[in-house]
């Protein structure tokens, strides 16, 4: 039972502050003025207390929040309180959010990139045959090259997949098969990389009988691409208006191709991203690797046979040897992954640019 | 080249929902036909089955027969396809392709369809274009700009290039769904004087909001109804666009336009 409560009488002063638009409102310099009053007190406090790290600066953004929402409150009124607030409280989350990425990014720079360009550049042409694990030098060439070859084998046949069963959901799919497939790219979405490692390791080695070799190791990330590039290609499609495939179909142009032709390209950089999502995701996975193709030393050229190292094993391997100069490798490593998905990253940005339905 | 259509008891279905019921009308060769009536009473549908667009929607069809020069597009062995590259549509919303630069806007259809019988090579593309554009009164506009994107263009020659797109593949016959429903009067005039144009090569059938529209640009009108609430549409009357706008035979109709109703 709603009682519709009378209008609520209003203060004189609320009444002549609505007859002129322009309200009290706190002055520019407020915020920073708050802030760095916040900083003091926080620091004080911390100081007091000895509570140090973050502790205080915790304390500090929270008497921020308090100062200038009760400030605001005062002088400006309810809403514009409540608008500080939120503002405040976002950008707090922002922070928040961009704090471990920068953190993981600092440290991998800090203690990688000094390995990496120590002598460059033979950090990026040696490998780590007959390379003492107590002893600097050696690289990740033969890794690199197996992180390439394995990632562009798996990309080759996961792509191809991917977007032909997004088409399908999206254009062709109805009924039950639609379900079917729909709810299997669900499942494979949460299959855990370890469990296609597995899959692979008993059906290509095990049952099948071949050897462990990068091949075996592509096919284990195919598992794990498939389900990415499928659902950012079926979202990607779903968007592109149904206006362009009527007016193509209007043309006397059939289906297929109107697909193909129309709505893959109107799509296409929407679909590069996901593409690109997926390679990223594959490239820093290390489970599958061991248990498909293990680790190597040496360089491997031919995915088809033999293990073959890659960079996640790498690190992996560098980091389980313990000592000085192998955790200074492993960092390394780590740094020439983040190195190697970037670069990946900023060409495909540039390729879907190219891509993209340009306005004029 | 202008073909007639015969349509006779035209039933048109969503899934088990009748939505058209008992349409009954022929359209001349060269002739501009309006569709005029209240929102949802299924113009744009019946519109849509002359050329088997509606089929585009999962579960529709439709019973009766639809004749284009006696040919019934609806028999089993036609091919949806072969229908819509004889008729063609201009929809209610420009919708250029917006991957692709004028030029390629306009020879879309003849680029994605290989038929028989017609130059691909540039020169006759260029020609193709040039036809089109100008047919659509557009090409002094554009000349200078034809590799930009068409969705860089204003609503109204956007709309104008989907006309061009859609005569470059040199239908028999152009449907036209409310296709100045989204422009402004300008625009709208530059797509009359172009429909005017049209129907000396072109038959043409238009859906429109617009009753001073369809007493501008067409000979024969068509109004159409719902029969009831929840009932399915019908059309109520056909006959020249003179007789439909002064002494209509239908009381439904005289309302309809004298704007008492709808």
């Amino acid at each position: 039972m709603t009682v519709i409560s009378p209008e609520p009488t209003r203060s004189p002063e609320s009444r002549s502050i609505s007859e002129s638009l322009a309200g009290k409102k706190l002055p520019r310099w407020a915020p920073l003025a708050t802030a760095v009053a916040a900083v003091v007190i926080g620091y004080g406090i911390g100081a007091a207390g000895s509570i140090f790290g973050l502790a205080w600066f915790v304390v500090a953004a929270l008497l921020f929040l308090i100062g200038q929402t009760a400030w605001s409150f005062a002088v400006e009124g309810r809403r514009h309180a409540i608008d500080r607030l939120a503002t405040t409280l976002i950008y707090t989350c922002f922070i928040v959010a961009l704090a471990p990425l920068l953190s993981v990014l600092l440290s991998v720079i800090t203690k990688g990139a000094g390995v990496v360009f120590t002598d460059f550049p033979s950090f990026f042409t040696e490998t780590m045959r007959n390379v003492s694990p107590r002893k600097p030098g050696g690289g990740v060439a033969h890794a690199i090259v197996g992180t390439i070859e394995e990632v562009a084998i798996s990309a080759v046949i996961a792509v191809p997949i991917g977007i032909m069963a997004a088409v399908y959901l999206v254009e062709y799919g109805r009924g039950r098969m639609a379900k079917w497939v729909s709810f299997f790219v669900d499942v494979m979405t949460g299959v855990p990389s370890i469990v296609a490692g597995l899959f692979i390791y008993t059906f290509w080695i095990l049952v099948l009988g071949f050897d462990r070799s990068g091949f075996a190791a592509a096919l284990s990330l195919v598992i794990l691409m498939i389900p990415v590039i499928v659902r950012t290609t079926e979202e990607m499609l779903k968007i592109v208006p149904n206006d362009l495939r009527e007016a193509s179909y209007a043309l006397g142009i059939p289906k297929w191709k109107t697909i193909v032709r129309i709505v893959l390209p109107t799509a296409l950089s929407g679909i590069i991203t996901g593409v690109m999502l997926a390679v990223a995701r594959v490239a820093g996975e290390t489970a599958p690797l061991l248990l498909t193709t293990f680790l190597s030393q040496s360089m491997n050229w031919n995915p088809f046979s033999g293990p073959q190292a890659a960079l996640p094993t790498f690190v992996w391997d560098q980091i389980s040897n313990g000592t000085d100069a192998s955790v200074a490798r492993a960092w390394g490593g780590a740094f020439v992954l983040i190195l190697f998905v970037m670069i990946f990253y900023i060409g495909a940005r540039l390729l879907a640019r190219v891509f993209a339905p340009k306005a004029r | 080249m202008a073909k007639r259509i015969d349509v006779s008891d035209l039933d048109i279905y969503y899934s088990k929902f009748l939505a058209v019921e008992g349409v009954t009308f022929s359209v001349e060769p060269r002739t501009v036909t309006a569709f005029i009536g209240p929102s949802g009473c299924g113009k744009s549908t019946v519109l849509r089955t002359l050329n088997r667009m509606h089929e585009v929607i999962p579960g529709a069809y439709v019973n009766g027969k639809v004749l284009l020069d006696g040919e019934n597009i609806y028999d089993s062995d036609v091919d949806p396809v072969n229908v819509r590259r004889t008729i063609g549509m201009v929809f209610q919303r420009p919708n250029p392709f917006p991957t692709m630069s004028i030029y390629d806007n306009v020879i879309a259809g003849i680029k994605l369809e290989r038929t028989k019988g017609v130059k691909r090579d540039r020169a006759s593309m260029d020609a193709v274009v040039e036809k089109s554009l100008r047919g659509a009164n557009l090409w002094e506009e554009v000349k200078d700009r034809l590799s930009r994107p068409g969705s860089g263009l204003s609503g109204g020659q956007q709309q104008r290039l989907c006309i061009a797109r859609a005569i470059a593949v040199e239908p028999q016959v152009l449907l036209m769904d409310e296709p100045c429903s989204a422009l402004d009067p300008i625009s709208t005039l530059a797509i009359e004087d172009l429909i005017e144009d049209l129907k000396e090569r072109y038959t043409i059938v238009i859906v429109t909001h617009n009753m001073q529209q369809a007493a501008r640009v067409s000979s024969t009108t068509a109004f159409f109804n719902l029969a009831g609430i929840g009932q399915p549409g019908r059309m109520v009357e056909m006959g020249p666009t003179a007789k439909i706008f002064s002494t209509p035979t239908e009381k439904a109709t005289e309302d309809y336009v004298s704007g008492r109703f709808g």
